[in-house]
């Protein structure tokens, strides 16, 4: 049983994880959180224009969009954070302070909105054309049709991979640490990495994964809930009717076709 | 003009009364790319009267009216509504003067039968949403569904949903109104009230413009019948015309595949 006493030193050594779990709750989740909230606010509304500019009939817009869209999703995050956190180091540094840490959202909020832009994408584009069309025959223009009817539905019918993205952008998170953080900015990772280099053993990053699995799984399973609650529809149940009665209901009911000769 | 102004009726609820324009199509040609689907048709319709055009699939019915509206833009040819071009003028403008009933119904799924009849009435016109409701409310019952205003369209039957479609387009007081095929995704036996209703439109003034496979309808109600096949009209005239003395070999033979 000597690996077995091995592995729980290696990875469960409670002692070392609950010497970690203050700066873990207290520096490491906190960030995380900040971090991953304010790149999915981003993220989403930047991934709506890109989605509208991608589905505009003007090619001024959809080229531009396909482009970035190309750009953020084809390259890998590290290189993108890297990129931009290093690049732009000196204009952010005149907005917002020395820190690295808005550039890594910034970064963070590129990469998804390439992502989430094509989620929107696809759920717009799914739904029917006859939807846009009625709108316009009741005179509304190209935006409002888009923005009170088309976007609304697309969107709702997207919501699962939605989540799946938000689920991404939180593990992605942890790569802005690549930007060199302060001690008091560091997000679950990197306390948990610190703690681990101390140390020596790797329990303060299994319980670094542990916090992650806490925010994603439930995550998950909202997914699963958004589905279920969006397909199985919302039709209120109802006995058997007969066809006849309604006809019967509605000739009864309608004005508009009393003193009908038929 | 088009205030609809109520009327006491048999039923003792009130039903509206409609101000229909006149509508002109001059030598109207239509195409998709380089593939014209209709050619030089022109067509009178006056004002309160109702035409029914009829044809087998492929003869431009459904783009003749999507012409009139603008749904899609006519390549060559003039439009006129109430004497006036309507090719000149804004669509969006446009369209809150013609009124359009889909196949398939094209309510939105995610409103109430009431917040359909309303969407219009506030995003476009501006109406307050208190009002907008109150006067969709008003429109449903006029057709008959004022027990059901707060169903959604999966709630409802394919009549009472094209019902719904119906009383959305009229809220919006058109001079014009389009059927494309109105009755042909509907049930059996809900086809006939469906039909009680256009025909109602037609009676009380509205001007339509009814694309039908429904002979018996178009027979019965309309004023003017007009046969088109390959995008051109074939044949025009009144319904004892078209029906009991076809002219053209195209005609009889469409006829008695129908009938």
């Amino acid at each position: 049983m000597d690996w077995f006493n091995t592995i729980i030193r290696t990875f469960f050594d409670f002692g070392a994880m609950a010497e970690v779990l203050p700066q873990l709750l207290a520096v490491g989740l906190l960030n995380t959180l900040i971090i991953s909230v304010a790149a999915t606010v981003l993220g989403t509304v930047l991934g709506m224009v890109v989605a509208v500019m991608g589905i505009s009939p003007s090619k001024w817009l959809r080229v531009p969009a396909r482009i970035y869209t190309d750009l953020f999703r084809g390259l890998p995050a590290i290189l993108t954070i890297l990129l931009i956190g290093q690049g732009f180091a000196r204009l952010s540094q005149s907005i917002f302070g020395p820190s690295p840490y808005p550039l890594g959202i910034i970064a963070l909020s590129l990469i998804a909105s390439a992502y989430i832009g094509e989620i929107f994408r696809a759920g717009i584009l799914s739904v029917d054309k006859g939807q846009g069309e009625a709108c316009r025959a009741l005179s509304m223009s190209y935006a409002k049709s888009m923005a009170l009817v088309v976007v609304p539905q697309g969107v709702r019918r997207v919501l699962p991979a939605l989540v799946n993205q938000f689920i991404a952008i939180i593990k992605d998170s942890s790569l802005v640490y690549f930007l060199g953080l302060l001690v008091s900015e560091r997000e679950l990772f990197r306390v948990g990495q610190d703690a681990a280099v101390l140390s020596g053993n790797l329990s303060p990053l299994v319980a670094a994964g542990v916090f992650y699995l806490v925010i994603t799984v439930p995550l998950t399973h909202l997914v699963n809930h958004i589905d279920n609650k969006f397909r199985t529809g919302r039709r209120r149940p109802a006995p058997p009717t007969s066809g006849l009665k309604e006809v019967k209901d509605l000739e009864a009911a309608s004005p508009l076709t009393a003193g009908s000769n038929t | 003009m088009n205030t609809p102004t109520p009327t006491k009726n048999t039923t003792g609820q009130e039903a509206p009364t409609f101000h229909g324009s006149s509508l002109e199509l001059r030598n109207l040609t239509m195409a998709y790319g380089d593939i014209e689907v209709l050619r030089n048709v022109s067509l009178t319709v006056a004002p309160g009267t109702t035409t029914c055009i009829i044809g087998p699939s492929g003869s431009g019915k459904s783009t003749l009216l999507r012409g009139i509206n603008r749904l899609h833009e006519p390549k060559s040819g003039d439009v006129l509504l109430a004497g006036d071009t309507i090719l000149g003028t804004n669509p969006d403008t446009l369209r809150t003067r013609i009124g359009m009933v889909f196949q398939h119904f094209n309510l939105f799924p995610d409103h109430t039968a009431e917040e359909n009849v309303a969407l219009a009435l506030w995003a476009v016109k501006g109406m307050p949403k208190a009002q907008a409701m109150a006067k969709a409310r008003q429109r449903l019952a006029e057709v008959g569904l004022a027990e059901r205003a707060d169903h959604r369209p999966r709630d409802l039957s394919g009549g009472q949903q094209q019902r719904v479609a119906i009383a959305r387009a009229l809220a919006m007081e058109p001079e014009v109104m389009l059927f494309d095929e109105a009755t042909s995704a509907l049930d059996p036996e809900l086809v006939k009230g469906v039909l009680n209703l256009m025909a109602g439109l037609g009676r009380r003034g509205m001007t339509m413009l009814v694309v039908t496979h429904e002979m018996g309808f178009a027979r019965r109600v309309a004023d003017q019948v007009v046969f088109m096949d390959e995008g051109e009209v074939v044949e025009a005239g009144t319904p004892t015309q078209l029906f009991d003395n076809p002219r053209s070999e195209r005609l009889q033979r469409f006829l008695s595949e129908v009938l």
